[in-house]
């Protein structure tokens, strides 16, 4: 024989994919890299970043990280991949950045299917081409059966903060208005309904999503936007807590005002959960100036991911560091931050 | 599920229909407060009421002169902190799997609580139904799968129909650790109790539709209080204050069903007949606040030891009692709201339960700590 022909990588993954060795270039050269990369890759070992550019872009880098554990890993409307992404894409996109650069690094169980790992790979892609970022760098390492939960992955973000934005809490002030982005608890009840141990269907998808249009679509019409926040774990309590907290001024929303589907509504009362406190994955919190209402909402609602943005309460300085909901009936109570894991409540 | 259910809820939540409830209570009152020194004591023996009223915020929609007292009917916080290092004590055989509802996860023990124990390596998994706990035990036949069982009479028929359905397919794998708890024994320990000064109750809506309300007649007539059946909804709680008030102005109590689209006066008598031939009452059975109550819980029944967890392990069966400063007894028997207890807030809160009544969302303390009026107006500028 003159050339050997391509191994096939197998159908699982094993510790020699992580060892450095022939195995894992082939992984990378097969599989990872061809599915993640567009254009040229770096062959150093560090992606370089040309700066002119960036620099036309705005006047501060916004860099952030964060790793992604989810339990399953495939779930209505998105899988780990997507949420890996666009995950790291919000966040930059909520402290006013232009998304632009993503790393990605893969921890995958001994025993990992590669088909599995290649459908992920590619939900991976098709989010960042969605939100306009390029993978530029990354790691791959396989851990021992039973130290990881399949697969980890971590992504870390780099974007462009135009000039003269400057989103912060110390600008939030009395009468501001909240304002949330659509539908809450999509991502919590999906994800929920997706585990084996729940016998309930709750027809929802995730609401998994890049939010970066969104986000320039509301400071394109109200440059003096507060502050931005995408509502992950904790849910939109969890978020209106930290934007407040030790602050002078108190939220307060609006129980009938809250966007929450029928379906997830109802899966909610069923299982003794609050909406507002399930995650969300492509919902946004935010907090302006009220005479910016009407031109901020319209804008947001001219956007795939705004449609159902709607005004959910305002900041008072009633209560200060607190949140408070007006319910339905029109008593008043306290959203305070959860403690620990959801846990359903029996009757 | 369907948007109709949703409607359905919404007839239950309708604010006109609130005011115009409240109106007609706070009409009543002068009369019924003439010559009273402190206000209507009204106990909702069920936490989903308690939970209920704060999530609405019924409690500062009613005038001063009603005040809720927060029952026992909380199964998770009046679960005493011997029973949860009994079920760790069960969950450290290896080869045992734990099955737990997930509010009971957090319920502290004497060292730790289940999801402390399950970080550390415990192998405790969260159910939705005894059923999930059977079909675990199928799943891992090599494991020994013990089913934590609590709540009142409205979860037994669950674990009832499991206990059968395992001994019918003859799964040898599976039991209970039983702590299910009868709701008529406690609050005919309340009413008896000497600080006891009710006025009149929220009967405990999802309780009666498996036990009926006939089992409530002694409250009217041996202590001369009104007992309404209620609903979980907003208006249902509203109503069934109304009708409690009605009562309290004829004088003549009785027990009234304002839930009667849920519950029938026999209760449900197949659900009835799964408990009966399943459990046994305990002699005595300890509860967080209140100490021992007389045939106040419920065992499996000679006929299926086999499937008694208690019976195939051995449990240290320690009773330990609550820390001294805890005033959760006092709190449930309408004797001190929960913010006057001395330690409220301070160290005990819902993250480090000192007391029962801090743990579940559905306890009193807990629900006014986390739904917080008073911390609200504390901070009132
Ligand atoms: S504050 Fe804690 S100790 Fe005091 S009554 Fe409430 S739960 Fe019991």
């Amino acid at each position: 024989m003159s050339k050997s022909p391509i191994r096939p990588l197998g159908d699982t993954i094993n510790l020699s994919h992580g060892s450095g060795g022939r195995d894992m270039h082939r992984l990378l050269e097969q599989l990872i890299l061809p599915t993640l990369c567009s254009g040229p890759i770096d062959d150093g070992d560090a992606a370089s970043i040309a700066m002119a550019e960036l620099i036309n872009q705005g006047d501060r880098l916004a860099f952030t990280t964060d790793s992604y554990t989810i339990t399953p890993l495939v779930f209505p409307g998105g899988d780990i991949g997507s949420l890996a992404v666009n995950g790291t894409v919000n966040d930059l996109a909520m402290s006013g950045a232009i998304p632009r650069y993503l790393s990605c690094a893969l921890i995958i169980e001994e025993g990992f299917s590669i088909k599995a790992l290649s459908s992920i790979l590619q939900s991976m892609r098709t989010a960042a081409d969605q939100a306009n970022i390029r993978i530029i760098a990354g790691d791959t390492k396989v851990v021992h059966r039973g130290a990881a939960d399949g697969l980890f992955i971590n992504t870390a973000g780099i974007g462009v903060i135009p000039s003269k934005r400057q989103l912060g809490r110390e600008h939030i002030r009395n009468d501001d208005i909240v304002i949330v982005s659509g539908f809450i608890g999509d991502h919590g009840a999906a994800v929920l309904a997706a585990r084996d141990e729940l016998q309930l269907a709750i027809p929802v998808d995730s609401d998994c999503q890049p939010l970066h249009v969104l986000t320039e679509a509301l400071l394109s019409v109200c440059p003096n936007t507060r502050i931005m926040r995408d509502a992950t774990r904790g849910g939109v309590a969890s978020v209106l807590n930290e934007l407040i907290a030790d602050s002078s001024f108190g939220i307060q929303i609006m129980e009938t005002l809250i966007p929450v589907r029928p379906v997830v509504r109802g899966a909610c009362e069923i299982l003794g959960l609050d909406p507002l406190y399930l995650a969300n994955e492509g919902t946004m919190v935010a907090i302006i100036p009220e005479q910016d209402e009407q031109p901020a909402l319209a804008a947001m609602q001219a956007q795939a991911a705004g449609v159902h943005a709607r005004r959910i309460g305002k900041v008072t300085d009633h209560y200060p560091g607190l949140v408070s909901l007006l319910t339905q009936m029109g008593g008043e109570r306290l959203i305070d931050i959860p403690s620990g894991e959801l846990l359903p409540r029996i009757c | 599920m369907p948007n109709d259910a949703m409607k359905y809820v919404d007839e239950f939540r309708d604010p006109q229909l609130a005011k115009r409830l409240l109106a007609e209570i706070s009409a009543m009152l002068p009369s019924l407060m003439t010559g009273r020194q402190r206000p209507l004591q009204i106990m909702e023996v069920c936490g989903g009421h308690t939970h209920s009223i704060f999530r609405f915020g019924l409690n500062d929609l009613l005038p001063p002169e009603i005040e809720f007292v927060h029952g026992p009917g909380c199964p998770v916080c009046v679960l005493p902190m011997g029973r949860i290092d009994d079920c760790l004590a069960i969950a450290n055989n290896s080869n045992v799997i734990i099955a737990s509802f997930g509010d009971a996860m957090r319920v502290p023990g004497s060292a730790q609580s289940l999801l402390q124990a399950r970080a550390l390596g415990a192998d405790i998994r969260m159910v939705y139904s005894p059923a999930d706990a059977l079909e675990l035990a199928r799943k891992n036949p090599h494991k020994e799968v013990v089913f934590f069982a609590l709540g009142f009479e409205t979860t037994m028929p669950g674990t009832a129909f499991t206990v059968l359905n395992a001994a019918r397919e003859k799964i040898a794998n599976f039991s209970v650790f039983c702590n299910h708890i009868t709701i008529v024994s406690t609050i005919k320990a309340i009413l008896d109790s000497p600080d006891m000064r009710l006025d009149g109750f929220l009967g405990p809506g999802h309780v009666s539709m498996i036990i009926g309300t006939k089992v409530f007649d002694f409250i009217p007539q041996d202590y001369r209080l009104p007992f309404v059946v209620a609903g979980f909804e907003p208006l249902d709680i509203l109503q069934s204050i109304y009708m409690v008030l009605l009562q309290l102005q004829s004088k003549q109590p009785h027990v009234e069903n304002q839930y009667s689209r849920v519950v029938q006066s026999g209760g449900s008598a197949q659900a009835l007949s799964a408990i009966g031939e399943v459990f046994r009452l305990r002699d005595m059975f300890e509860w967080r606040g209140l100490g021992s109550i007389n045939h106040s819980a419920v065992m499996l029944a000679p006929e299926f030891t086999k499937f008694d967890a208690e019976q195939r392990f051995s449990v240290p069966n320690i009773s330990i009692a609550d820390p001294k400063s805890c005033q959760c007894g006092e709190v449930l028997k309408g004797v001190i709201k929960p913010m006057e207890c001395k330690v409220f807030g301070n160290p005990c809160t819902p993250e480090s339960p000192l007391g029962a009544l801090m743990v579940s969302s559905e306890g009193a303390c807990a629900a006014y700590y986390n739904y917080g009026k008073q911390r609200m107006g504390a901070k009132r500028v």
